[in-house]
């Protein structure tokens, strides 16, 4: 497979990843704004802290109330995090590598694309959030079928995966953290009372883990809990060592992939092996922050193999041949 | 209620469907009672069908804009479609059959012992002058013999009947890949006209392009590995490329994913390191193909590739150099070449041309610039071009100067009264003009493509069916009347 169509692939499945996790973000945030009373609710503000770009906000916006916030995570083409920019880039990019792709999964990102531009006014108004919102999980979660149902097992599909994993081990994680801090800094646990669940179970929703939490663990929602099922579950497809764990075996079939492996494992281990009961909340911070360096290190490390690491001079390509050679024996041991 | 053929005006053109007097043409007559079946509003419904799966296809083209750089257009369907019957159909492929192989013969012996020129059949100053000459190419010899892989050669109907050959495209020519599309959207908003069968199918041609490519590869390639050269997503066929690469399963390259090594091998960079590049079908210009031969500021080629392909190590389709024969002026020696290559009368008719390289019949062309359609010998896609019935004076002053300045440039021709056929509008159907663009490959033998891309001006009265200035597109129906199929006869 070329270098570009890889790095393509990666980076448009993290563009989709990234505006099914928007919708799904905005909806639970509406939803928890609702069940809380005004004095204790986290409002809007959150959001844009989770997805990041503050500072263009501050540039462009005055308050952070719901129109706004709402407006500028979904419709603003300027915002380069917003769910417009990213399904306008996945399909942008799914243009370039149509050719690769089955034809109905570019009618459907080509689709959802459309659908995104025409309707997103219907996430600022409060009556039409729900049915919009809806739509476009649906239809990344079509997408992501299309990909387990009707793509060959092969390098695209591992490059799509991995994008998808990491995506969603940053979104998670980012999550976590801003919620978790919110939480932990903002009204006491005595103020909080009988509304702490109910903001536990927000932050779950959010990421559709609310029924899988009750399902996996059969206790009661509480912080540290959460905070361990987010991050450390193996089995909860959004939880950050889930997410680490599918790349990695995605990665045990590409070839050179011995250093990524290494990091990946890592950050694995080091999650497994973290107890978040007894956290406090800077060190939950450093943690996940720690993490998400680790992460990005991960999406550098994979351009520098796969995307644009052989731009190396013509002498080297003997050797090279020679290790793609060994590549394929090696994936060969591992099917066998 | 019913469509009211008996009001669809009758004009001095051919109509391709309807026939003089409002009867449907034989080919056409099931399809004329089908229409007449579902009447204007359901025809108009279907219509909107078919908009809307362009749509959601992502079937689009490029057009290039002052401002706002390039916009992807929806491509433009009709999906009233235009039909040929298969009887007629014959002989137009055994002329382009014909045309083809004359034309590689052509360029072959251009390359090489010029013998047409000796033999005082070409001029060899017309050659000295041409644009599309590539001196780097001369002595090479490219697999086969074939230079022209792919053609697409225009075709245009008079009003007497006959199928003329306006030009032929040697070098990237694009939109068989709408030929293939428009049928899969036709398919969806008709279905129960193809169940009644008697229709060629027309799918079959990425395998047969794939086909002929990997049969190019260099001597002792088992596997080949062949890729589409495209100059990138802002070109107005990269839906194209990206299609055909899809269809055929091979790799769609950019100018950069490539390198030519000091062995004058070409590698794709790729994720498990350079991978050696057996063939390409290139759809970038020859200008912009290898800057260390062509266009020095080029980003879209390859450093090296000319090395490399004269070195035979990679083969590229449509070859260099090839373009030398998609020159309006050589176009008109086209009847010619069959004759002298091939000891052959040409089977398809070229429009009547006056050379301007040719004094006599440049003072003709002059004195006359108000009835001809004056075109240059170089340009595609209808720009450049003088419509004499239609110009201003200024206009026309302004010709009469290029041409007094530039001879060598120019062609003129009668104005061919184009075809016409029924075609969705506002409000109604009425007739628009049309030609048809079939694909030629050639290989070891020549294949013609199923019928062509059907191309029609939208606006009324116009002549100009090129996407970029607003024409539309129909499904080309190559109809067998002959054999007893229920659809032809019911």
């Amino acid at each position: 497979m070329l270098s570009r169509v890889a790095d393509n692939l990666y980076w448009m499945a993290r563009y989709l990843e990234r505006t099914e996790n928007l919708a799904r973000l905005v909806d639970v945030s509406a939803g928890l704004m609702l069940d809380l009373p005004q004095r204790l609710s986290p409002g809007w503000q959150p959001l844009i802290k989770i997805t990041g770009n503050e500072s263009l906000y501050a540039e462009h916006e005055r308050d952070y109330g719901e129109k706004s916030v709402v407006k500028f995570i979904v419709a603003n083409g300027k915002n380069p995090g917003s769910m417009l920019t990213s399904i306008a880039r996945a399909r942008e990019i799914a243009r370039t590598v149509r050719d690769i792709l089955p034809r109905e999964v570019w009618e459907q990102i080509n689709e959802l694309y459309l659908y995104v531009g025409e309707h997103a006014a219907e996430a600022s108004a409060r009556r039409t959030r729900y049915g919009f919102l809806g739509r476009v999980t649906t239809a990344t979660h079509a997408l992501t079928g299309m990909f387990e149902g009707i793509f060959n097992e092969g390098d695209a599909l591992s490059f799509l995966t991995l994008g998808r994993n990491i995506e969603r081990a940053d979104m998670t994680s980012r999550i976590v953290d801003v919620r978790a801090a919110a939480m932990m800094t903002g009204p006491s646990a005595a103020e909080l009372g009988p509304f702490e669940t109910v903001l536990w179970m927000g932050v779950l929703r959010s990421l559709s883990g609310y029924q899988m939490y009750r399902l996996k663990t059969r206790e009661r929602v509480y912080g540290a809990g959460v905070v361990r099922f987010l991050l450390a579950d193996e089995q909860f497809p959004r939880a950050c060592v889930c997410c680490l764990r599918r790349a990695e075996e995605v990665l045990h079939r590409l070839p050179n992939s011995e250093p990524l492996l290494r990091r990946v494992s890592r950050m694995r281990r080091a999650i497994h092996h973290t107890r978040f009961e007894s956290l406090q909340q800077g060190e939950l911070h450093e943690f996940i922050d720690r993490l998400q360096v680790s992460l990005a290190r991960t999406n550098d490390e994979l351009a520098r193999i796969y995307f644009i690491g052989h731009s190396a001079p013509l002498a080297d390509i003997a050797p090279i041949m020679a290790y793609q050679n060994q590549g394929q024996n090696q994936n060969k041991q591992i099917s066998a | 209620m019913r469509i009211a053929w008996e009001e669809y005006p009758a004009s001095a053109s051919f109509d391709e469907l309807i026939g003089p007097g409002g009867a449907p043409r034989p080919a056409a007559t099931a399809l004329i009672e089908f229409l007449s079946a579902l009447g204007p509003e359901e025809l108009a419904t279907r219509q909107k069908a078919a908009d809307v799966a362009i749509r959601g296809m992502g079937i689009t083209f490029t057009v290039y804009h002052e401002e706002g750089g390039s916009i992807d257009r929806a491509w433009p369907l009709d999906i009233i479609p235009r039909v040929i019957a298969l009887d007629e159909w014959r002989r137009i492929e055994a002329g382009l059959q014909q045309r083809a192989q004359a034309l590689n013969m052509f360029i072959d012996d251009i390359y090489h012992e010029q013998r047409i020129v000796r033999d005082g059949v070409f001029p060899r100053s017309y050659l000295a002058d041409s644009a599309n000459f590539r001196s780097q190419c001369v002595g090479i010899h490219p697999p086969q013999h074939i230079w022209a892989h792919i053609c697409g050669s225009d075709l245009v109907r008079g009003a007497d009947g006959t199928v003329y050959v306006l030009e032929d495209n040697l070098r990237v020519p694009s939109g068989v890949s709408y030929m293939l599309e428009n049928r899969q959207v036709v398919k969806r908003v008709f279905p129960e006209v193809f169940e009644a069968a008697g229709i060629l199918p027309v799918d079959d041609y990425p395998s047969q392009l794939f086909d002929l490519l990997r049969a190019l590869a260099p001597a002792g390639v088992d596997q080949p590995e062949v890729v589409v050269l495209t100059p990138g997503i802002y070109n107005s066929a990269y839906f194209e490329h990206s299609y055909l690469a899809h269809q055929m399963g091979c790799e769609l390259a950019e100018g950069r994913d490539l390198v030519v090594g000091d062995d004058d091998i070409v590698y794709m960079r790729t994720i498990v390191g350079w991978q050696r590049v057996d063939v390409i079908y290139r759809r970038v210009d020859d200008l912009f193909l290898d800057p260390e031969v062509f266009r020095s500021d080029s980003t879209l080629g390859v450093r090296g590739l000319m090395r490399a392909w004269r070195a035979g190590n990679v083969a590229l389709a449509n070859a260099p150099g090839a373009g030398v024969a998609d020159d309006k002026l050589v176009y008109t020696f086209v009847p010619a070449m069959i004759r002298y290559y091939l000891d052959q009368d040409a089977i398809l008719p070229n429009v009547p041309s006056f050379l301007c390289a040719d004094g006599q019949q440049c003072e003709h062309v002059l004195a006359n610039l108000a009835t001809l359609v004056v075109k240059p010998a170089n340009e595609s896609g209808g720009y450049g071009m003088l419509m004499g019935p239609k110009s201003t004076e200024g206009e026309r002053k302004q010709f009469a100067e290029l041409i007094r300045h530039n001879p060598r440039n120019y062609i003129a021709q009668p104005v061919i009264s184009l075809s016409t056929t029924p075609t969705l509008v506002e409000g109604g159907i009425e007739p628009r003009h049309l030609d048809l663009r079939p694909f030629i490959l050639s290989g070891r033998d020549v294949q013609v493509t199923t019928g062509g891309l059907t191309r029609v001006a939208m606006r009324k009265g116009s002549l100009v069916v090129n996407s970029s200035q607003g024409g539309g597109s129909k499904d080309t129906w190559i109809v067998d009347t002959s054999a007893d199929n229920a659809f032809a006869r019911s």
